[in-house]
């Protein structure tokens, strides 16, 4: 039934429970349209035959409602409404609360391409790899203008919005390769802007991690150009910064460099940190994130265990919003320089 | 009722006439609050994004003109009233006479913000990329400028606007041109400068005082 | 059947509004008379109509194929913003209110003009400015921002945004001094005897709209310049890089642009309201929902706009808040589409191409209707966000729906307006064009958007193209069925049969007065003492009586 409805609709094959939910809702809905279609329609049609007119000067009665057709005509449909809204609004409540100890993976648009950051520093261009059956949290957003990330196959869609930070997640339970779009118009080559998912068995997706990661480590041994924040100016800075301050952050890290309670924020992105565990990891997204959220994992050499965790007392947009402000805290020395404007280039046609 | 020069020939009566005008009047400035309500909301939004830089850019207004200006304002209104009034009893040369008063506060207003605005300019304090007052951290000092320069600006073509209608009834007015039986136009030009005055109630608050 | 032959000849009022006071170009621009103001927004309307179906055109030969086919990808953004600025802003928004809603509003409420006739015919002159203005933008580089100008893309984008931003927002100024008239109008001007409850529901639906013009227009106004102001002088109200929210331009925006889904739609229903009773020959069933779900749709329509940012990253509470909203919205309509159908029932219903685009309009209603619910199930949105389930949709509502009312209103009010009748023939052949190739452009597409393909996309991959070619295989027939209408109009211009005061058979209050009317629409004042869809007392004189005849016969 599923599988004869997905391929009548033509719906892209579902990559999880998310999209087989989804895909249910839309086979009631649309069932339901059709047969209230074909209700209305019948009727009227036979309304129209029945009563053609037969003579020119053919007279109407008056006809006038009762107040329970009104009632009909609005309860009805209300009914099915609401009850329609009411699952629909309940798989988006889903889609906007990940659950705890999904893997994050931070995605950033750009004219025209989709860059992807996992934990422990590796990145990629345009292929998400994520391993199946395993929540993966996204934190999306955007270096120039609105970009939106996109898989049909998840039924998945989040806006990538420049200085901010957005979120969904999903679980992939079928390996396998799908298309990511951009759904929001971005320009010359929106619809040049694609990129791939790819659904690994789990083993497989923890093995490559591995291999990047210690391929991120020595890429970042070798260029010591850290990242640059997302966007010199913006709001996201200023909510960083705010709620750094609110959270209590400023009262143990410094931002000028001098060492305190904890160590400076100053140049703290990318720096790679010695821990009391003697390894060596960079300060990415990801450990600064965990960090937040257990201090006590991966303290760094010469500072005592002190920190409280941040989980639950931040949400994830501040969380990123915090994250882009410690990007932008670096000695003027390596400062980037004002955020460019959108650059035309001329693409090849395909 | 006798036909009157200024019924327009699909009206039945200049009573019929003036309810009209005044309901078309009253639509138009509805229109007019929500063109401002936009703004009064993208001001709203980032007072609320930027609470501690516009706190701190509203305090360096000079507080004082803007005060002054609503009095200025405010008595201008007061002078419009009078001027319906006047127009009522059919003096409408004493019309024209409060008219050009209330003008004349209009322009000390005017001459008010224009000092205001030349201040800004020397000090820097633009809206976006012109911005270069360095004294308030972040985005939040040259967006602040952006929506003040916006909204009293607005206000200001408005004030301009209304300093033109009342001008121009306030000739008519004094050509003889409206009596105690016909001064539509008197009443509608009154209600437009009471809402200028009334956006700047809304304006001088939400920017100066809060 | 109809229009057949009249047992006494219909007449071809001598004197009346084409040619009263003059005929010369220069008394129509000058002109203070609604009914000729009117006839300059349709003809306007038709012309923007045009241009924005050749850029239609372009787009779906451009996909015919998966890559580059005609034309670059520049040219494309360019061409597909234009196609929505033109027609969303120069033909759907005036095109029924500002042109048959000026020709029609007076007369169906009895009066001799709009309340401010120079302010209408300045609304017409702000309308060819706004147009000039916008076109001017386009011929001198266009933008390629799409119609809803996302920031911060189209703050900076290198192409020519501000002339097309100029020129929707005095187009705005247009909209609100119209929609200000009509209320007016409708509230000072009704003739003795047309109470509130015997208003034909055409004026109800316009009223509506036009609240909706005066109260959304200025946010939109305001908002367009702010853009505008940004791109020319980077003050970053909505530019991220100076701290500005893009997302709140979004709320914005859809603050207007959502109601203005229903300026589009509520002239529509209010032109379809009067085609189903007139070819039905009976009275309306729910006078009072039908008219007051129209107050209902411009009242609710205000608080919807949420429902296009589900996927912006707001807060599930705004999300439910729009979504449960939207579904309302979705009720009056469904209020309305019963009461149409149950208006059917024990009538005289008769074939012609008015009720067939009636019967068109119903289809793309109901479907685009049920799929704007769906929409707004919040999940399935996500989905279907920006892919062209939402490009279907709203062609299937707003377009769809729109242009069949128009068309029905073109040929139900051609007789009042010109005093000829179109070819019926005709008119039903091109009826069959438009309707199915309606149907084939946009089906196609709701299978697209099912499968994901984003709109706006220059070249796609090869597994949406089928439904590609499909699509564009229906736009071509359906350019045939208006080219077709297009000509049988034009020669009915001059060699039309003469109409007559009231060809149909309509109890309407504008088939009272004589086609085409007089200078002041009514010779002398009829007594209105029934409503204006009341059917029961049918005299069993033709429908083709003199206006003499069918005054006399009014005393119900």
């Amino acid at each position: 039934m599923n599988e004869l409805l997905r391929r009548l609709l033509n719906l892209p094959e579902q990559a999880s429970q998310h999209a087989r939910d989804v895909d249910g809702l839309h086979y009631f809905v649309v069932l339901v349209t059709m047969g209230a279609g074909i209700a209305i329609f019948t009727t009227a049609f036979w309304f129209m035959v029945r009563y053609r007119r037969r003579s020119q000067d053919e007279k109407t009665p008056e006809v006038q409602p009762r107040h329970w057709h009104e009632a009909l005509f609005v309860g009805v449909p209300l009914a099915v409404f609401l009850l329609w809204f009411a699952i629909g609004f309940g798989q988006y409540v889903d889609l906007s609360q990940p659950p705890p100890g999904a893997m994050d993976v931070f995605v950033q648009g750009k004219k025209w391409m989709w860059k992807f950051a996992y934990p422990g520093g590796p990145s990629s261009l345009d292929v998400l790899r994520v391993p199946a059956g395993r929540p993966v949290r996204l934190l999306i957003t955007s270096r120039d203008v609105i970009h939106s990330f996109f898989v049909p196959g998840l039924r998945v869609k989040q806006d990538a919005l420049p200085g901010r930070y957005t979120q969904t997640w999903f679980n992939a339970d079928q390996p396998g390769r799908y298309q990511i779009f951009c759904a929001e118009y971005c320009g010359l080559s929106h619809s040049g802007m694609l990129g791939e998912l790819v659904v690994m068995p789990p083993a497989d997706f923890d093995a490559w991690l591995a291999e990047q990661r210690r391929g991120a480590a020595l890429a970042q041994d070798a260029a010591a150009t850290p990242g640059e924040p997302l966007m010199l100016g913006s709001s996201i800075l200023e909510q960083g910064r705010v709620v750094a301050a609110q959270q209590g952050c400023l009262k143990c890290h410094s931002v000028d460099g001098s060492r305190h309670i904890g160590p400076t924020f100053l140049d703290l992105y990318r720096r790679q940190e010695k821990l009391s565990t003697g390894e060596l990891v960079p300060a990415d997204e990801a450990y600064l994130t965990r960090s937040m959220m257990d201090p006590a994992a991966q303290v760094v050499a010469g500072y005592q265990n002190v920190m409280p965790s941040f989980q639950g007392r931040m949400t994830p947009p501040e969380v990123a919003a915090v994250l882009e402000y410690l990007k932008s805290l670096k000695t003027p020395a390596v400062q980037a320089g004002p955020s460019e404007g959108p650059v035309y280039e001329s693409t090849p046609s395909k | 009722m006798a036909s009157h020069a200024a019924l327009a020939h699909h009206f039945e009566s200049l009573e019929k006439q003036t309810q009209a005008q005044r309901l078309g009047m009253w639509l138009f400035l509805a229109s007019e609050i929500l063109l401002f309500t936009a703004l009064f909301a993208a001001y709203g939004v980032y007072r609320y994004l930027y609470a501690g830089a516009f706190a701190e850019a509203s305090r360096g207004l000079e507080t004082w003109m803007g005060g002054v200006n609503t009095f200025v304002l405010v008595t201008s209104s007061l002078t419009v009233a009078l001027g319906l009034d006047a127009a009522r009893q059919g003096r409408t040369r004493r019309t024209a006479t409060l008219f050009f008063l209330s003008i004349g506060m209009g322009l000390v207003f005017m001459g008010l913000k224009a000092v205001e605005y030349r201040h800004h300019v020397l000090h820097g304090e633009l809206p976006g990329r012109f911005y270069t007052a360095g004294h308030i951290a972040g985005s939040g000092g040259s967006l602040f400028f952006a929506l003040y320069f916006l909204i009293t600006g607005l206000h200001a073509v408005h004030v301009v606007v209304g300093m033109t209608v009342l001008g121009v009834i306030g000739v008519k007015s004094w050509r003889g041109a409206y009596s105690a039986e016909y001064h539509t136009p008197v009443e509608l030009a009154g209600l437009y400068w009471h809402l200028v005055d009334l956006i700047w109630i809304f304006v001088f608050p939400l920017i100066y005082l809060i | 059947m109809s229009p057949r032959p009249a047992s006494s000849a219909p007449v071809f009022a001598e004197r009346n509004y084409l040619n009263t006071p003059a005929t010369g170009l220069r008394s129509w621009l000058t002109t203070r008379d609604h009914k000729r103001i009117g006839v300059m927004f349709l003809v306007a309307a038709l012309i923007a109509f045009a241009i924005g179906g050749f850029f239609a055109l372009l787009i779906r030969l451009e996909l015919l194929t998966p890559g580059p086919t005609i034309m670059d990808a520049m040219s494309y953004n360019r061409i597909f913003t234009l196609h929505g600025v033109v027609m969303i802003f120069l033909f759907m928004i005036p095109a029924i209110p500002s042109g048959f809603g000026n020709f029609l509003v007076p007369i169906m409420v009895g009066a001799k003009d709009v309340a401010f006739p120079r302010l209408n015919l300045l609304s017409f002159y702000l309308y060819l400015l706004g147009a000039v203005i916008a076109l001017a933008g386009m011929v001198y580089g266009g933008a390629d921002t799409g119609w809803t100008f996302y920031t911060p893309y189209s703050t900076t984008t290198p192409t020519k945004v501000v002339p097309i931003l100029l020129g929707a927002f005095i187009l705005g100024f247009s909209s609100i001094l119209t929609g200000l008239n009509f209320i007016v109008t409708t509230h000072t001007l009704r003739a003795p005897g047309i109470t509130w409850n015997k208003l034909p529901l055409f004026v109800w639906s316009i009223y509506a709209t036009s609240v909706i013009q005066i109260l959304a227009t200025p946010v939109l106004g305001m908002t367009l310049l702010l853009v505008a102001i940004e791109h020319a002088f980077g003050w970053g109200i909505f530019d991220p890089a100076r701290g500005g929210d893009p997302v709140l331009f979004q709320h914005f925006f859809w603050f207007y642009s959502h109601p203005a889904v229903y300026i589009m739609i509520l002239p529509a229903m209010a032109v379809m309201s009067e085609v189903v009773c007139a070819f039905s020959r009976k009275n309306i069933f729910g006078y009072k929902a039908v008219a007051y779900s129209s107050l209902g749709i411009a009242f609710v329509g205000f608080f919807t706009w949420g429902h296009h940012l589900f996927t912006s990253g707001q807060s599930p509470y705004n999300a439910g808040v729009f979504g449960v909203l939207s579904m309302f919205v979705g009720i009056f309509t469904a209020i309305k589409v019963f009461n149409w159908v149950a208006t059917m029932y024990r009538g005289s219903i008769s074939f012609t191409t008015p009720f067939i685009y009636f019967v068109g309009f119903l289809f793309f209603l109901f479907f685009g209707g049920m799929t704007g619910v769906a929409l707004a199930t919040v999940s399935l949105d996500i989905h279907w966000q920006d892919t062209y389930f939402v490009v279907a949709h709203f062609h299937f509502i707003m377009v769809g729906s729109t242009m069949m009312a128009f068309l029905a209103a073109l040929h139900y009010w051609w007789p009042k307006i010109t005093g000829r009748m179109y070819n019926e023939r005709w008119g039903l052949v091109a009826a069959v064009f438009v309707i199915l190739g309606f149907v084939f452009t946009f089906l196609p597409q709701f299978l697209l958007g099912n499968e994901g393909m984003p709109r706006r996309y220059y070249s796609y991959p090869e597994r949406y193209w089928a439904l590609n070619v499909a699509s564009t295989a229906g736009a071509s027939v359906l350019a045939l069925g208006f080219m077709i209408v297009l000509a049988y109009i034009l020669v009915a211009l001059k060699h039309g049969a003469v109409a007559g005061a009231d060809p149909w058979g309509s109890r309407g209050y504008e088939w009272l007065t004589a086609s085409p009317p007089p200078l002041e629409n009514f010779d002398e004042l009829p007594a209105f003492e029934r409503g204006p869809h009341e059917y029961h007392d049918l005299p069993a004189a033709s429908p083709q009586a003199p206006p003499g005849a069918a005054r006399g016969a009014s005393h119900g």
